[in-house]
């Protein structure tokens, strides 16, 4: 069997649906002929034409607004950042325009704005972002952040399939670091909104999403050999809209949870877990709920500033254990 | 002394239109001033909920350009704050707008939105945001998509003085012109943005002079000229049918009420005001046709008895109307799932 990679995932996916429905067309940044920034969408035009994969100038709010448009008329564009810490460009589009058309105006609005996020490869402060937290505030807009390759490419063809608009924040530290066995004969979808169970544990549970994934199993690991804890590792998938029943079915069976996340701390998605947590199975809890974050500053580009700033395997360790002993 | 044999007949009509076709001009720009006067005493009477954007003196500009499109081919245009008139031409209708600045339940946007922002590709206009300029780039996708199909259509946005400073009009424009998209961009130049005037928003000359930076041609007309204001958009508009692309449209008029009804235009001199409204495009449209011999003043006062009526029965008929209960607000964020999540304070 072929070993896909997470990039390869994706662009099996978009393939997949290319072909499935002549609706729906790529626009952005050097996706064309150059075939992206990162190859995801290489041999796209020459399958598809440049009707249908579209070279843009550099304009964020040009790229999501036309796109918007083109969704009203019926067509289902996927649109690239070429990375998303670029979508803060295109942020008043999204969430003045897009994220409002279909509740103000009864305008439906399915399409895709998809990128690279995420740290962990020293591309600085520009190109090392995770901007789910200044979304997850735009009601209208649903936010995926795969973390395996089988989830890469069913949610990107759950996202091109989905009658709203869809963020898709793929993370680039994955894209060729993980390989899986896609079978190529099978449809492979994954629905919006739904969490995976990524490790069955009952001492307590890590709730996390995209590459962070990988650092809680790793953690996990090392909390049962070395510590004898039993750890079980929530994988979301989808942020908007949040998969509570996961969540609580976890908390109510573990009654420790540690939420971890690449993104700085403050105003962070963990503190909206958090507060769901509280609102929903307070009762169940044994320990507060903790959480391991990026520190709030900019993602600086040295090696030992990157590393010290961002989550580590040893961060989500020790937070681990200040839980299990409380 | 002339005998009638001698009278000479009327002048050719221009750009091609048929005296039906004059009057259905003076009906849309009688109707979008007659309908904001009904607004403005219904706002006076605090029935009216929010604010009130008058188009007064800009009527020609609105109304000459939309009918220029054409909506049997599947035309889309796409209105700001000051063209109650274009969405009148596309079949919005009184009741509708009545609705939606008293914000009834049944308006089009069921109380969502304010004033005239509301419209889908079926009805022939999509509604604006607030957010200027934000419209170029969805006008841009929605011409788009009608390239991609390979179908005869054209859409059409509506911009300000003030708009065309904005990224959005700046990046929609650019990439209308690189893909070469069936779309006309017309920038009303009313010479004030809320309080600003045009030489504060831009150093150029003439608004049309962007046109250079983007590689498309464009045109500027004489607002208050209804005819005038017709025959230019139509121009562009087959040009953009026939796949030659963008054309840029510069409308110089004068917005003659205030940002809004609050405002005292304190900023706006009385000699300015009086000179524009010399120039009032309904009263210089009703001597146009008058003095051509293309109608008469009965057969228009026929017209303005028949808009009297019919905003007499809107009026009537949506005033009592109820507005939307509490409890609609919070279903059709999305598709799925169909109704956001309710707070225990919501249950008392």
């Amino acid at each position: 069997m072929p070993e896909v990679t997470y990039l390869e995932a994706i662009r099996q996916g978009m393939w997949e649906e290319m072909e499935r429905d002549e609706n729906v067309f790529i626009l952005g940044e050097d996706v064309g002929a150059y075939g992206g920034a990162f190859k995801v969408t290489d041999g796209f035009l020459e399958r598809f034409g440049a009707q249908r994969v579209i070279d843009t100038p550099i304009s964020e709010a040009a790229i999501v607004g036309a796109a918007a448009g083109a969704a009203h008329m019926g067509l289902r564009p996927i649109a690239e950042m070429q990375f998303i810490d670029f979508i803060s460009c295109a942020y008043d589009m999204l969430t003045n325009y897009v994220a409002t058309a279909r509740y103000r105006a009864g305008l439906p609005t399915p399409m895709v704005v998809r990128g690279p996020s995420g740290g962990y490869v020293r591309g600085g402060p520009f190109h090392s972002q995770n901007p789910e937290a200044a979304f997850l505030h735009t009601p209208g807009l649903k936010i995926v952040c795969p973390a395996t390759a089988r989830d890469a490419k069913g949610l990107i063809k759950a996202a091109v399939r989905d009658e709203d608009p869809v963020l898709y924040f793929e993370h680039k530290y994955l894209y060729r670091r993980i390989k899986e066995d896609l079978p190529a004969d099978e449809e492979i979808l994954t629905p919006i909104g739904k969490a995976r169970l990524a490790r069955e544990g009952h001492d307590l549970t890590i709730v996390t999403w995209s590459a962070m994934v990988f650092k809680a199993l790793e953690a996990a690991e090392q909390l049962a050999s070395e510590d004898g804890l039993s750890v079980e590792v929530i994988d979301l998938r989808t942020l908007l809209p949040m998969d509570d029943q996961a969540i609580m079915a976890s908390v109510r069976k573990t009654n420790r949870v540690l939420i971890a996340h690449e993104d700085t701390r403050t105003g962070g998605v963990a503190g909206e877990i958090t507060a769901r947590i509280n609102n929903d199975a307070f009762e169940f809890l044994d320990a507060p709920v903790k959480r391991v974050a990026a520190h709030d500053v900019p993602l600086p580009y040295a090696p030992a500033l990157e590393d010290f700033v961002l989550p580590q395997t040893d961060d989500l360790v020790a937070a681990a254990r200040w839980l299990a002993a409380y | 002394m002339a005998s009638p044999n001698s009278v000479s007949p009327p002048p050719a009509i221009p750009a091609g239109l048929s005296v039906e076709q004059l009057l259905d001009l003076y009906y849309y720009m009688r109707l979008t001033r007659s309908l904001e006067e009904r607004l403005v005493a219904l706002y006076r009477q605090a029935k009216v909920v929010g604010g009130l954007f008058r188009s007064l003196g800009q009527e020609a500009d609105a109304v000459g350009s939309a009918y220029a499109i054409d909506q049997d081919k599947g035309d889309i245009l796409s209105p700001l704050i000051r063209n109650l008139g274009s969405m009148l031409v596309c079949g919005a209708t009184p009741v509708e707008v009545l609705r939606q600045y008293m914000a009834k339940a049944e308006s089009p946007t069921h109380g969502r939105d304010l004033n005239i922002h509301y419209g889908t590709p079926q009805q022939g206009f999509i509604g604006q945001i607030s957010h200027l300029g934000d419209m170029v780039p969805v006008m841009g996708g929605i011409a788009l998509s009608f390239k991609m199909r390979g179908e005869d259509r054209v859409a059409l946005v509506y911009v300000g003085d003030g708009a065309m400073s904005t990224g959005t009009f700046h990046e929609g424009i650019n990439f209308a012109a690189v893909q070469r998209l069936p779309l006309v961009v017309i920038a009303e130049n009313n010479g004030y943005a809320f309080s600003t005037p045009t030489a504060k928003q831009s150093a150029v000359k003439h608004l049309t002079d962007k046109a250079a930076a983007y590689g498309i041609p464009s045109v500027r007309a004489d607002g208050n000229d209804v005819l005038a204001v017709y025959e230019v958009t139509r121009r562009a508009v087959d040009r953009a049918r026939s796949g030659e692309g963008v054309t840029l449209i510069e409308l110089e008029t004068y917005r003659r009420k205030g940002h809004a009804e609050h405002d005292d235009q304190s900023y706006q001199s009385a000699e300015e005001m009086e000179r524009w409204e010399a120039d009032d495009p309904i009263d210089r449209y009703i001597r146009q046709l008058t003095t051509s011999g293309w109608s008469t003043p009965a057969a228009l006062a026929d017209i303005d008895r028949r808009i009297a009526d019919e905003l007499a029965a809107a009026v009537a008929l949506v005033e009592p109307e109820a507005g939307p209960g509490a409890g609609t607000a919070l279903s059709g964020v999305c598709l799925d799932p169909p109704e956001a999540e309710r707070e225990w304070y919501d249950r008392g």
